[in-house]
């Protein structure tokens, strides 16, 4: 149990989001992930700007604050050429994730000669290549210890070192937030546990019976120790997959699409040993022989879809590279094998199948149905549709691709003034078909800036210019004003909406938008 | 003596006889009684997917039996899709998955007000002319597959995938015309609005007639206004 942890060497990017999005880091610049802000520029957060801010709140304290979309493979691919980098300091590195990968110390620091000499070798690679972002390198006992050494290094020393055997001591300090845990680091400070010297002072036992096996881990983090569950093993070879790529594939997705199957494949092998995987090495070679492997890791246990998420990620970086090819560089030939190995598993806790609702047998049999017609007619021709905030019908629903996680862009449960009510319309028209709305004196139905209306419709024709057939309408509501986005002139929108319902019983919601009308919806 | 001896044996025997074959019988009727518990049931209520109380009278068995092909057609406006979602609802309600091909158009926010369980409907919108082998494809797996033909529906294609539906024990609903003729057919004829003016009020309900033709026992044409 005091075994501490080995020496790891870790690169922190700080906000790497920003960076890979090609923002200068002098800019005030935040990526938002469902409205809030999940990474933001050092000018942001010189104006206030802080991670889990509302767009809006954001936006309130830095006005010229320029709003990126989170995109991880952005990020994955922004990070290769970093991590080819550091390959001649060290040839595993794990990539925690985009922006922050580990490596061990000592095989490195005995060949440079130091701790000190591996992280200015370190530092000097890693800033060469992921200028303009900056790059900070820790040293210290375990990922986690070397995580917080390389955030606590700044500007004129960006590196920090923690003397061997000095780990539990460096940690003392540090707030038992930085452990990433709110809920636990919430309970702790109530109970008065306000450091990691604090939390490493209590006996094990204690912490493991009032905490559990989450509190322990911390616990044994807070003392520098080895902080994978000790349960974590080796796997036995036989598990590593590989798939040979005839024709080679030039193209990430298309290597992507092979890996997703192996994936698949692997995750079921797993499965059957009762296994899950928290580390594994994805390895790419081409018809020329090039090679090359990355470690990826996750905290929790890597699903099937993550793996082929990674592989994507990874290849996608390195096909994409930029500079000369070779060695470390582009690839200069298709990639022909792609090998998956798990490098880490943990015996699985298991995730019990729902006797009442849950996920079932039934719900794999259409998982994998649905994944056999993206191999048809690609990847987003599968969606699943979830409902979200909006005002209009076409609004309120989101088509998600099969497989990606379905969250609504906008919440649906906050208010939305204007919305159209209930019931919705059975068709939403893709594309808003053109149409023209007449009085009973033939002329156009306008709506006034006061959002009242000059004459009742009478007439609808549909079809471009009115050209199509006229039908009376017998009965209409309306008009429903909104003006939406006001604030951001390129997406300010002032519309009207109808309910009109035909002589023919046919009943449809019509829009206006600057003296033109459009049928958005029919209630079929 | 011999002969009394004889009949008595005989007797004996016969009676003996009488009672292995009767004690046969009720071990035959336990053993049948057994099997009959032992062996995997197939309920009617398995085979019928469950629908909404409303349209249960228009279709045979009260609901979508296994196996069968539904067609649902009307001319635009009538309500034809609002049928279909809350056709569809009452299977996807009770646990079944639901997959609509072709149907770029429909409203994901009507079919969750239908009572369709979005986690559990995958929307095919452009299948292009793929459209017979991602709908066999999706029959494999899922309960109830709509199609909406963005091609020609060619009778040999209806008649494949008529035998896929009926191996898998999936139910096949197709929107407009089916060349070969569905088990059952659903038109929305026309509908009634309630709760609009003129100029005031908003779209609260309305009544769709739906006429029920097909074959065998859906062969009686059944009309029915339905408040959907």
């Amino acid at each position: 149990m005091s075994v501490s942890a080995p020496r790891t060497v870790v690169v922190w990017c700080p906000d790497w989001p920003i960076a890979a999005a090609g923002v200068d880091p002098g800019t005030p610049a935040a990526v938002l992930h469902a409205n809030r802000v999940v990474a933001c520029s050092a000018a942001a957060r010189h104006e206030g700007v802080t991670r889990g801010l509302r767009r809006r709140e954001a936006q309130a304290r830095c006005p010229e604050l320029v709003v990126l979309d989170d995109d991880p493979a952005r990020d994955a691919r922004a990070f290769e050429p970093v991590v080819a980098a550091l390959d001649g300091v060290c040839p595993r590195i794990e990539i925690v994730r985009p922006g922050v990968c580990a490596f061990l110390a000592r095989g490195p620091s005995r060949y440079f000669g130091g701790d000190a000499a591996v992280a200015e070798v370190t530092l000097e690679r890693a800033a060469g290549a992921a200028r303009p972002a900056a790059c900070r390198v820790g040293i210290a006992e375990g990922r986690f210890a070397a995580g917080l050494a390389a955030r606590n290094a700044d500007a004129p020393a960006p590196w920090v070192a923690v003397a061997p055997g000095e780990t539990r001591a460096f940690l003392a300090p540090f707030p038992v937030r930085v452990l990433d845990r709110p809920e636990l680091a919430d309970l702790l400070v109530r109970l008065g546990i306000r450091t990691l010297g604090d939390l490493s002072a209590l006996p094990p036992a204690a912490v493991l019976a009032r905490f559990g096996h989450d509190g322990e881990l911390a616990w044994r983090l807070a003392r520098g120790q080895e902080e994978r569950p000790l349960a974590a093993r080796t796997p036995p070879d036989d598990l590593a997959l590989a798939a040979e790529l005839d024709p080679p594939a030039d193209r990430a997705d298309r290597a992507a699409f092979v890996a997703k199957s192996l994936a698949d494949e692997l995750h079921a092998e797993l499965g059957r040993r009762g296994l899950a995987c928290t580390r594994i090495a994805i390895e790419a070679e081409t018809e020329h022989g090039e090679h090359l492997v990355r470690l990826w890791r996750h905290d929790g246990a890597l699903t099937a879809g993550a793996i082929a998420e990674r592989v994507r990620w990874q290849l996608d970086g390195w096909l994409t590279a930029t500079g000369a090819t070779g060695a470390s560089g582009r690839p200069t030939a298709g990639i022909s094998l792609v090998r998956l190995v798990p490098d880490e598993v943990r015996p699985d806790d298991g995730r019990q199948l729902g006797f009442w609702g849950g996920s079932t047998l039934h719900d794999e049999r259409a998982a994998r149905a649905l994944a056999r017609v993206q191999g048809m007619i690609g990847l987003d021709g599968v969606c699943t549709a979830v409902v979200q905030g909006g005002r209009s019908p076409a609004e309120r629903a989101r088509l998600i691709p099969w497989g990606d996680a379905r969250e609504p862009e906008a919440s649906p449960d906050t208010p939305w003034p204007g919305q159209v009510p209930r019931p919705a319309p059975a068709i939403v028209h893709a594309e808003p078909l053109p149409c023209e709305v007449a009085a009973a004196d033939g002329g156009s139905v306008r709506v006034t800036g006061r959002g009242g209306c000059d004459g009742a419709p009478a007439y609808l024709a549909i079809g471009e210019g009115g050209n199509g057939e006229v039908a009376e309408v017998v009965a209409w509501a309306g008009p429903w004003p909104v003006d939406e986005r006001w604030w951001d002139p390129p997406e300010h929108r002032r519309r009207a909406r109808f309910q009109l319902l035909t002589a023919g019983g046919v009943a449809h919601l019509a829009a206006v938008e600057g003296g033109r009308w459009w049928i958005e919806a029919t209630y079929d | 003596m011999f002969d009394s001896r004889e009949v008595g044996l005989a007797g004996r025997v016969s009676a003996g006889t009488a009672r292995t074959a009767g004690r046969r019988a009720a071990e035959v009727r336990e053993l049948r009684e057994l099997a009959g518990k032992v062996a995997p049931v197939v309920l009617a209520g398995e085979q019928v997917l469950p629908v909404d109380d409303a349209l249960a009278p228009l279709l045979p068995g009260g609901g979508l039996r296994r196996g069968s092909v539904v067609a649902v057609d009307g001319p635009p406006g009538s309500g034809a899709t609002s049928l279909l979602l809350r056709l569809v609802a009452g299977p996807s309600a009770a646990g079944s998955w639901v997959a609509l091909v072709g149907m770029p158009s429909v409203g994901a926010v009507a079919a969750a007000e239908a009572g369709v369980d979005l986690s559990r409907l995958a929307l095919v919108p452009a299948p292009g002319g793929h459209w017979p082998m991602v709908t066999a494809a999706l029959l494999d797996a899922i309960d109830v597959v709509v199609v909406r033909p963005p091609t020609r529906f060619r009778a040999a294609d209806a008649r494949r995938l008529a035998a896929r539906t009926r191996e898998r024990g999936g139910v096949l609903v197709v929107v407009g015309n089916h060349p070969d003729g569905a088990d059952v057919r659903l038109t929305a004829t026309g509908s009634t609005w309630r709760g609009l003016g003129a100029g005031h009020g908003v779209l609260a309900s309305r009544t769709v007639d739906v006429v029920a033709t097909g074959r065998g026992a859906a062969a009686r044409e059944r009309r029915l206004a339905i408040t959907l």
